[in-house]
């Protein structure tokens, strides 16, 4: 509540200041580190999907999106859906989290695509509404298509996301033929996107810590600009000091990675698994 | 487009992210080997030209890339978005290195923070990629290219460049969702992918960046360009002195080229005001109504031989001519530029690796 209110005005629920660009910046920044941490914290957990080799993974959740991406069928995504639920629960993700991440945010996002899709379809009349609004048949099938393979798709993502630590993930993308130079190029990026995200909330809380007040728009805009500016010269400027590192330590134009991971019985064993519900999941939705 | 988030804080730019679902597995294929040209010589190009130093410094962009979607820019009125970032690195670094910064940084996006779909990524790396980087810095380059490093020029074509270029790449991204409906369907109709036509996708797409993002990228692009031209002009001196980092382009070179194709789309639907068929293009019905009274029969024979992908240039299920006419003019340049492009790459890459050793 600001000095300048009257006291016969009633007092208002939301009387903090609102959030200017730094704390909002801040708050995606800090959010975005959370989630990672996050991830982290279940990659290391015991579980199905954590004990398996990660190419295999890799393959088989590209291959079942494959097969979601490909099927003709709803019941077949429903299938595969269920498939990733029981994947989840056997890698102890927290089922709470796993459904209603993809549920909370779809109405939102996905949603407002799928949704005037009901009505807006052309096609044979399945519920008559008040006021001459029809759904068509053809109309929620699409939507429910939509929504469905949107969602199915989603979650076996957030799976391989959230049981597999990043550095076994760029690993795995060499079997995918993604050449040496990228997956080095990708790991140094991953490394140097949190150092990054450092610089910026330090060069931003530093900033909010001189501030009294709050800033107006012209002042918001010269921040962030300067911000993303300084940081822009600061990430060429380490990439220069990187390189020379690199070269110190032996780098020469081609990285060799040390490929650590050996195939045992039951990552073959799934791997086989996996391409079988995929090739059976094609085959029903056709 | 809106994608689902999995990873991303909630603010974030997803608009343009294809999340898995929305484009068919064989329109994701198609985007994934149009991408792999772009790639394969993008990378042969930056080891040409910039040695074993491209590693950290692609990577380092890569990560600005993907740390600048953070950033709330407040807009004039009070509300704020998000900044692909897309425009102001291919400004900064030319548009080669900004290509292959951003597609490092829509992977990661896609593998690590599950925001975008995995199987879409060629899609989406060619919207933000390869087409805002490159339209952006096509624009930025003919208005402020020759002008000094300190000159208002520069800031419009910043302004300009991100305007346009994330609008246009927003099209391309309407255009993928447009045509699921009328390419993959099952029997009945019922689209089993994003479900709207072009007339409805490319309008739902297109206008709303114009109004937001769009604004948002030229914004953020221009401020960081006056930003840098007080602060740190060296840096937007970078393109123009590749010995410094090592980008080179030949758009300069072509930029009349460019104008003048861009002036022929434009005008491509004057091409539906002209009555008849060019002179000497007379398919076989017409040379009978123009007066011959019979086929050759040879050419009656050959005509059946080669059918066109869009028949009259036409795409008969958008059931609009004008639009599909215009379209698939930008398809057949985006496909002869492509084609020419690698040719020109193919005969000169043996000169420019003369160039880079001497």
């Amino acid at each position: 509540m600001t000095a300048t209110q009257s006291p016969s005005e009633p007092v208002r629920p939301h009387s903090r200041p609102p959030r200017g660009v730094i704390e909002r910046t801040l708050a995606d920044i800090t959010h975005t580190l959370e989630q990672s941490l996050f991830a982290e914290e279940i990659a290391r957990r015991q579980g199905l999907l954590q004990s398996l080799d990660p190419r295999v993974k890799v393959v088989s959740i590209i291959l079942l999106l494959i097969a979601v991406s490909l099927s003709r069928s709803l019941v077949v995504i429903v299938g595969l859906y269920l498939v990733a639920l029981v994947l989840a629960w056997l890698s102890s993700v927290p089922m709470g989290f796993f459904v209603k991440r993809v549920w909370l945010f779809m109405p939102f996002f996905t949603g407002i695509i799928a949704i005037p899709a009901f009505f807006l379809t052309p096609g044979p009349v399945l519920v008559q509404l008040p006021w001459g609004w029809v759904i068509t048949r053809t109309g929620a099938m699409t939507a429910l298509f939509l929504l469905l393979r949107v969602s199915t798709s989603v979650s076996l993502t957030v799976l391989l996301v959230l049981t597999t630590p990043w550095n076994s993930v760029l690993k795995a993308l060499g079997v995918l033929r993604v050449p040496d130079v990228f997956v080095l190029i990708l790991g140094m990026t991953f490394r140097y996107i949190y150092l990054l995200l450092h610089t910026t909330n330090d060069m931003l809380l530093s900033r909010k810590s001189r501030i009294v007040g709050q800033l107006n728009g012209t002042d918001e805009r010269r921040l962030i600009a300067a911000s993303a500016g300084t940081l822009l010269s600061k990430s060429l400027h380490l990439s220069g000091e990187v390189y020379l590192a690199m070269q110190s330590r032996g780098f020469r134009d081609y990285p060799r990675t040390m490929d650590t991971f050996k195939m045992r019985a039951r990552d073959w064993l799934w791997g086989a698994a996996m391409l079988l519900i995929a090739v059976f999941a094609i085959w029903q939705g056709q | 487009m809106l994608a689902s988030p999995a990873f991303v804080p909630p603010a974030a730019p997803q608009y343009m992210h294809i999340p898995d679902g929305y484009l068919s597995p064989i329109t994701c294929l198609i985007m994934f080997l149009v991408m792999l040209p772009f790639w394969y010589f993008g990378v042969r190009k930056l080891r040409q030209t910039m040695n074993a130093r491209n590693v950290p410094l692609i990577a380092l962009v890569a990560a600005f890339s993907f740390v600048i979607m953070m950033f709330n820019v407040p807009l004039p009125g009070g509300t704020t978005g998000h900044a692909v970032g897309g425009a102001l690195a291919a400004i900064i670094l030319g548009p080669e290195v900004a290509s292959i910064a951003i597609s490092i940084a829509l992977v990661i996006q896609a593998f690590l923070f599950g925001d975008g779909g995995i199987l879409a990524i060629g899609a989406n790396c060619f919207n933000m990629a390869v087409v805002l980087p490159y339209v952006s810095y096509g624009i930025y380059r003919a208005i402020g290219g020759k002008s000094d490093v300190k000159s208002a020029q520069r800031v419009v074509g910043a302004v300009l460049g991100g305007y346009i270029g994330l609008t246009v790449a927003s099209f391309f991204a309407a255009v993928e969702f447009g045509i699921q409906p009328a390419l993959f369907h099952t029997a009945d109709g019922t689209p089993l992918y994003a479900p709207y036509p072009l007339s409805v996708s490319i309008p739902a797409m297109v206008i709303p960046h114009m109004l937001v993002a769009s604004i948002v990228e030229a914004v953020a692009t221009a401020l960081v360009v006056v930003y840098l031209q007080r602060a740190n002009q060296p840096m937007l001196e970078i393109v123009e002195k590749p010995e410094v980092v090592g980008a080179v382009s030949g758009f300069r070179r072509l930029r009349v080229l460019w104008i003048g194709l861009a002036v022929l789309i434009i005008a491509a639907p004057l091409g539906l005001l002209a009555p008849g068929t060019a002179w000497g293009e007379w398919g076989a019905e017409e040379l009978t109504n123009l007066g011959l009274g019979s086929v050759p029969k040879g050419l009656e024979q050959l005509s059946g031989i080669w059918g066109a992908p869009m028949p009259d240039y036409d795409i008969p299920a958008l059931g609009n001519a004008q639009l599909a006419y215009v379209l698939s003019a930008v398809l057949g340049i985006v496909i002869i530029a492509i084609v020419s492009w690698l040719f020109t790459l193919l005969l000169t890459s043996g000169k420019v690796t003369a160039r880079s050793q001497s």
